[in-house]
């Protein structure tokens, strides 16, 4: 009975840092920048790729996930800078042209590199509670992925650029007449987007084969979590939309398999979209700031 | 019509009065970029250089061509939608396998003959109901624009997930097995009478001519009509055109459902003409291809949408020969060089300036 529970409670935490980790970067694009980056699962491919060819180069497995993060943050700000800034007027050609980009990063890399890439081993091992046994590293996972959520709170609430980066959110016009370089803020915030799905790649590298299409597994989640979070508040949204989804699609997925998991998801998100269609984060927000009204005195 | 009617009439092309023939047949308008003689004698001139074709080209040749041409449908399905509508939709191939796959089961469980026309009559009615109810939850949650591409695409990744997984024994329907990621092989072609629609004669050919002909005169005949007026007035500013009266939900459900029917149709006749369908015409890559055809071409002009798609399609498949990977790498990057300099498409960009140089003002 105890090991049934540790068993759908471990099912449930892989299944939140999951959707988190592939959602995360999406959704702060989507939040700071209003457009969708369709190349979002190219980005976590390039990870797993990076992190990949530098542990066969001999570097350790830790230092080579920071290389990913790094390495893709930087390909994100080149890419701000060349393609997504002539966009920001016209979302869905946003849209097109990083699905563009995708087309070419994807098949590109089956050029360059093969139709697969040796693999890394999971580091740490398992261990066993009851009947199962599970994997560590997963759990590390897991818990990276709230010291993410948390770093990355303290990023936007109690940093000078944090503030600069709500500015510009909230009303990108008066953060300019305020003396924000909006401009700088775009590229940062889109560089920040792909260095998480840098990380993200890197950390789910050693679970999976590494081929072209790393990100096809990734993107469907990531962007039901992101249709369901909204973009009003990128961690709340992220937070809130990855523990419900996961609420539906792990019991389906652990009985009935991955596929029963995945459409359960996608009926879960058309439903969800029914009623709520602006994004759970619009509504948390609205209901976060109302209940600071009522107390104007506890507000910061 | 109720009142809101006059509201449109008085600014749009039936307050002045038709000054040729063509816009008094509906065919042309302001809403259809290029129009009038010019157009229509080209129009007609192209038509009748590819029913003969046959006669001077090979007979290889024109079956190769069936192919492209098979890809025009689903094209002009999104060209309206996304152009005229202003729904960007990732889910076109979604109903083209939908469609395929329905027809494949029918046509195998009720045979030859009167059976596959009937397959096709039940795959374009099922894909055009799978499209209704998916639009219902899209456009009756009005959901934002930006949200509507991203359903689409997961709708499509999960098609291509569950057809991927049926290649078990138990996953069949009547006599027809949906074979996993092999996909299902021996589908009857569609019959008609002594004709047989397939991949290795002319009939196909000249039936699929005839559909694009008469899909792309019946859409400009929708655009330039009030419903057409209204779409576009959508895309234009859905707040005022709902101030109006109009219920916009209603008019992209209803948009929504005839691209879809339009992918689906191309789905059959994909079925029909290879004679098998599998799960990675739904996939990623494959998703990608109307999407391309429509922005390339220039999703504001029909035509340049149908020129568009058959030249890509060329094109891919001449590249396909040295590398399929290559193919989509300048697929994409023709997408992306396109959106940059020429984001209104880059056919629509040339047909505009050749006829700005022919007749000086717009055709």
């Amino acid at each position: 009975m105890a090991g049934d529970l540790f068993n759908l409670a471990y099912q449930f935490l892989v299944n939140v840092s999951f959707l988190m980790l592939a959602a995360m970067g999406l959704i702060i694009v989507l939040g700071m920048l209003n457009i969708i980056n369709l190349a979002h699962g190219e980005f976590i491919m390039m990870g797993a790729y990076t992190a990949t060819l530098s542990v066969h180069a001999g570097v350790p497995f830790v230092v080579a996930v920071v290389l990913a993060t790094i390495v893709v943050g930087m390909i994100g700000a080149i890419v701000e800078l060349l393609i997504v800034r002539r966009f920001y007027a016209n979302k869905l050609n946003a849209l097109v042209a990083t699905f563009g980009l995708s087309l070419i990063l994807s098949q590109g890399t089956l050029l360059l590199f093969g139709p697969y890439l040796r693999g890394v081993s999971m580091p740490l091992g398992g261990f066993r509670v009851g009947q199962f046994s599970y994997a560590t590293y997963l759990l590390v996972v897991a818990g990276l992925a709230f010291v993410l959520i948390f770093a990355l709170w303290l990023l936007f609430y109690r940093t000078r650029l944090g503030v600069d980066m709500r500015a510009t959110m909230q009303n990108p016009d008066m953060a300019r007449a305020l003396g924000v370089n909006t401009s700088r803020i775009y590229t940062f915030s889109f560089a920040l987007g792909a260095a998480l799905a840098g990380l993200t790649g890197a950390l789910y590298a050693p679970t999976t084969t590494i081929v072209p299409l790393f990100g096809t597994a990734f993107i469907a989640p990531a962007f039901i979590t992101v249709v369901i979070g909204g973009g009003a508040n990128p961690l709340i949204g992220a937070l809130a939309s990855s523990s419900l989804l996961s609420v539906v699609s792990t019991p389906l997925s652990s009985q009935y398999g991955t596929f029963a998991g995945r459409i359960g998801l996608m009926l879960a998100a058309l439903v969800i979209m029914r009623f709520l269609p602006d994004g759970l984060s619009y509504y948390l927000q609205a209901a976060l700031l109302r209940r600071r009204k009522a107390r104007p005195e506890s507000s910061r | 019509m109720s009142s809101p009617d006059h509201a449109v009439v008085s600014t749009g092309r039936l307050a002045q009065s038709p000054h040729n023939v063509f816009q008094r047949l509906g065919i042309d308008g302001p809403l259809t970029i290029f129009g009038g003689p010019i157009y229509w004698s080209l129009f007609a001139l192209i038509l009748i250089a590819v029913v003969l074709f046959p006669l001077y080209g090979s007979t290889f040749a024109a079956l190769n061509f069936t192919n492209f041409l098979i890809n025009a449908p689903v094209a002009l399905g999104l060209a309206l939608l996304w152009g005229y509508c202003g729904v960007l939709s990732f889910g076109q191939v979604a109903f083209f396998g939908i469609a395929g796959y329905a027809y494949g089961v029918m046509a195998i469980n009720w045979g030859l003959g009167l059976g596959t026309l009937l397959a096709a009559a039940g795959a374009l009615g099922l894909t055009s109901l799978v499209a209704a109810a998916f639009g219902y939850f899209l456009f009756y949650g009005r959901v934002s624009s930006w949200i509507i591409p991203v359903l689409t695409l997961v709708l499509t990744l999960v098609l291509e997930t569950f057809l991927g997984q049926t290649a078990g024994l138990e996953w069949r329907i009547g006599q027809a097995q949906l074979g996993g990621f092999n996909g299902m092989t021996n589908i009857p072609s569609l019959t008609l009478g002594s004709l047989t629609f397939n991949g290795y004669s002319l009939p196909l050919f000249y039936l699929v001519v005839a559909l694009i002909a008469v899909i792309l005169i019946g859409l400009r005949v929708l655009a330039n009509s009030h419903f057409g007026h209204v779409v576009m007035a959508i895309q234009e500013d859905a707040e005022r055109t709902e101030l109006l009266g109009y219920d916009i939900r209603r008019y992209q459900l209803v948009v929504f459902t005839i691209a879809g029917f339009l992918a689906g149709l191309s789905g059959v006749l994909y079925a029909t003409w290879g004679n098998f369908i599998q799960p990675s015409s739904v996939g990623l890559l494959a998703a990608t291809l109307p999407v391309l055809w429509v922005a390339i071409g220039g999703r504001r002009s029909l035509s340049s949408v149908l020129i568009g798609t058959i030249a890509l399609s060329a094109l891919s498949d001449a590249l396909a020969v040295y590398s399929g990977d290559l193919a989509f790498v300048v697929m994409g990057a023709l997408l992306l060089f396109g959106m940059m300099a020429a984001p209104d498409g880059i056919v629509i960009t040339i047909l505009r300036s050749l006829a700005k140089l022919l007749v000086r003002r717009p055709l």
